[in-house]
């Protein structure tokens, strides 16, 4: 574990060594450290933000002065406390940890589907075989960014990883679901981007009029339902 | 209660201090670029300090108000007046039914916030009043202002309309806070900043080129990031990283080489290597920056950056205790 500082108003806590090599046991990591540090509310924290192998965490470090730490060293004050935090970790188990499992309907139709022929051709199999693959899989939230409520999905189908587009797209349509590299996601709002898009759904993943505004957190467990084009109009309207 | 747009100005919308918890979202802090500056403004009408007030960048706005109000603003050198007399940064002022408040042309700095006694009344969304123009909500229906429009006002209070009485005569009060919370801009300015984790992912010479050269600021600057052009700052790997944290300060370096120093609008996360973070007291100064500006950095350290936001904040306090006198 390492604890570094993230400017002077946040701290990098990286929990895992590796992504790449044992994705969930990263995850794990994550949720459980996450988790410790909220439970342990260190005066001066504001907010905690997972990400892959890392939590941040922001701090108002006048706030940390105010509790006891030392103008001189707010950074160690801050370290200490969340090593006594994260030594709690040992103690929770994997099954104690609740996470949302949450069911996404998509709709593979060509007209969503701007790039799932490529996709297709790429992995040299069908586009509704790639549509089963992508269908069939158990993923898992690593990590919530880029735009508000964009999940980056770990568990795709190696056949069907699709690197980047060289030019991303202007504007992608709010529910597109996309290949981008070994992740899939959703697109919450439309924005620009450079994922191959495979679909649509018509659930709403951000709406800032609800509180909590996003659909998923880190941690929870994602599957696609193929719906036709029929339930995807009356989802949507 | 309302203020009147008459000009919007080129991009004017309504900030606060930002809504922080909503990073596991996606969702940055936002809000006003120089949240001090915002917070001083605030406390010169009688506001709570994190009321919503208006962030103009280059100017060009005419409100038009329709009761009396006390107005105050912080930021770049700007030229701005309440009815024909001139207005400085940091003198609160009476502005009169039907009279205009104007903000023109900074000849230092490209941003000012304006505050207005009873704040602007737009609905809060998670948490905050300030204008996510990104997402599209908050402030305005998630927009800047528009010509013409009307922006809602909160009820003055009562400190607010004694210190109106008091102003009845002379219109712009005397007093001041210190000059650099006022106007925060710099012609050439130095930002410090405190080494990043990934200082490493650039070559020595680039960490070196990096603390002596002078960048330019170029025009795809933004709320979301200062791009920065000049020497290019070679990285060890064309690879970026497994995507972390990033928070307003963050310097990254693209493959490119370009340094982009992040700002309050910026994504959540990053996988640029992150090799330096510009201290929160000067993103005061960093919020000034427009396109062609020169800028050059100084490292110091994590302590260093803490003592000052400290101080500052202690004469934050300092200074609320002064004014009061004011407003009985």
């Amino acid at each position: 574990m390492e604890i570094t500082p993230l400017g002077d108003r946040s701290v990098l806590v990286r929990v895992a060594a590796n992504f790449e090599e044992a994705p969930e046991h990263a995850l794990q990591q994550v949720l459980t450290s996450h988790r410790c540090l909220v439970a342990a509310k260190i005066p001066g924290v504001i907010e905690l933000a997972p990400a892959y192998t890392s939590v941040a965490l922001f701090y108002d470090p006048v706030r940390a002065i105010d509790a006891g730490a030392a103008v001189e060293d707010v950074f160690g004050w801050l370290e200490q406390r969340i090593r006594e935090a994260l030594a709690k970790a040992h103690g929770i188990r994997s099954e104690q940890m609740k996470v949302s499992q949450v069911e996404i309907p998509v709709c593979y139709d060509g007209e969503f589907a701007f790039d799932l022929e490529d996709v297709a051709r790429r992995a040299g199999l069908s586009p509704n075989e790639v549509v089963d693959l992508h269908s069939g899989g158990e993923y898992r939230v690593h990590c919530v960014g880029f735009i508000g409520g964009f999940p980056f999905l770990g568990g795709l189908a190696p056949q069907i990883a699709t690197p980047r587009r060289e030019t991303p797209r202007k504007e992608i349509p709010a529910g597109s679901v996309g290949i981008g590299g070994k992740q899939t996601g959703i697109y919450p709002i439309k924005s620009p981007g450079g994922w191959s898009i495979i679909g649509r759904t018509p659930l709403r993943l951000f709406d800032p009029q609800e509180n909590p505004p996003g659909l998923l957190r880190t941690g929870d467990r994602v599957r696609f339902r193929p719906i036709s084009r029929e339930e995807f109009e009356k989802s949507a309207s | 209660m309302k203020a009147t747009a008459v000009r919007a100005g080129f991009l004017t919308s309504v900030q606060d201090l930002g809504r922080a918890g909503l990073r596991e979202f996606g969702i940055s802090p936002g809000g006003a670029l120089d949240p001090h500056a915002l917070r001083v403004a605030n406390l010169l009408v009688g506001n709570k300090e994190s009321a919503a007030g208006m962030e103009i960048t280059f100017g060009g706005l005419r409100l038009r108000f329709a009761d009396d109000r006390i107005v105050a603003w912080c930021g770049g050198n700007f030229d701005a007046r309440v009815g024909s007399a001139s207005l400085a940064a940091g003198h609160p002022a009476l502005v009169h039914s039907g009279e205009d408040f104007s903000i023109e042309s900074p000849a230092i700095g490209c941003r000012a916030w304006i505050a207005i006694s009873g704040g602007i009344d737009v609905p809060v969304v998670l948490g905050s009043r300030a204008t996510d123009l990104k997402a599209d909500f908050g402030g305005m229906n998630g927009r800047p202002i528009r010509d013409g429009e009307e922006v809602p006002l909160g009820e003055n209070s009562e400190r607010a309309k004694t210190l109106a009485e008091k102003l009845r005569a002379q219109r712009i009060a005397s007093w001041k806070p210190p000059h650099n919370w006022s106007s925060p801009a710099q012609r050439a300015p130095v930002l410090r900043f405190i080494r990043g984790s990934d200082a490493s992912h650039v070559t020595p010479e680039a960490m070196e080129t990096f603390c002596e050269a002078g960048f330019f600021v170029s025009p795809d600057s933004d709320r979301m990031g200062v791009r920065l052009d000049g020497p290019r700052l070679e990285r060890t790997s064309e690879l970026d990283l497994l995507s972390e944290a990033v928070t307003p300060g963050t310097l990254q370096i693209p493959p490119d080489g370009r340094p982009i120093l992040l700002l309050n609008d910026c994504q959540t996360i990053g996988g640029y290597p992150k090799v330096a973070h510009v201290i929160t007291f000067d993103l005061a100064i960093a919020a000034q920056l427009r396109p062609g500006d020169t800028v050059h950095f100084s490292e110091i350290s994590l302590p260093e950056a803490h003592r000052a936001l400290f101080e500052r904040e202690h004469d934050l306090q300092q200074f609320r205790r002064g004014i009061e006198s004011h407003f009985k």
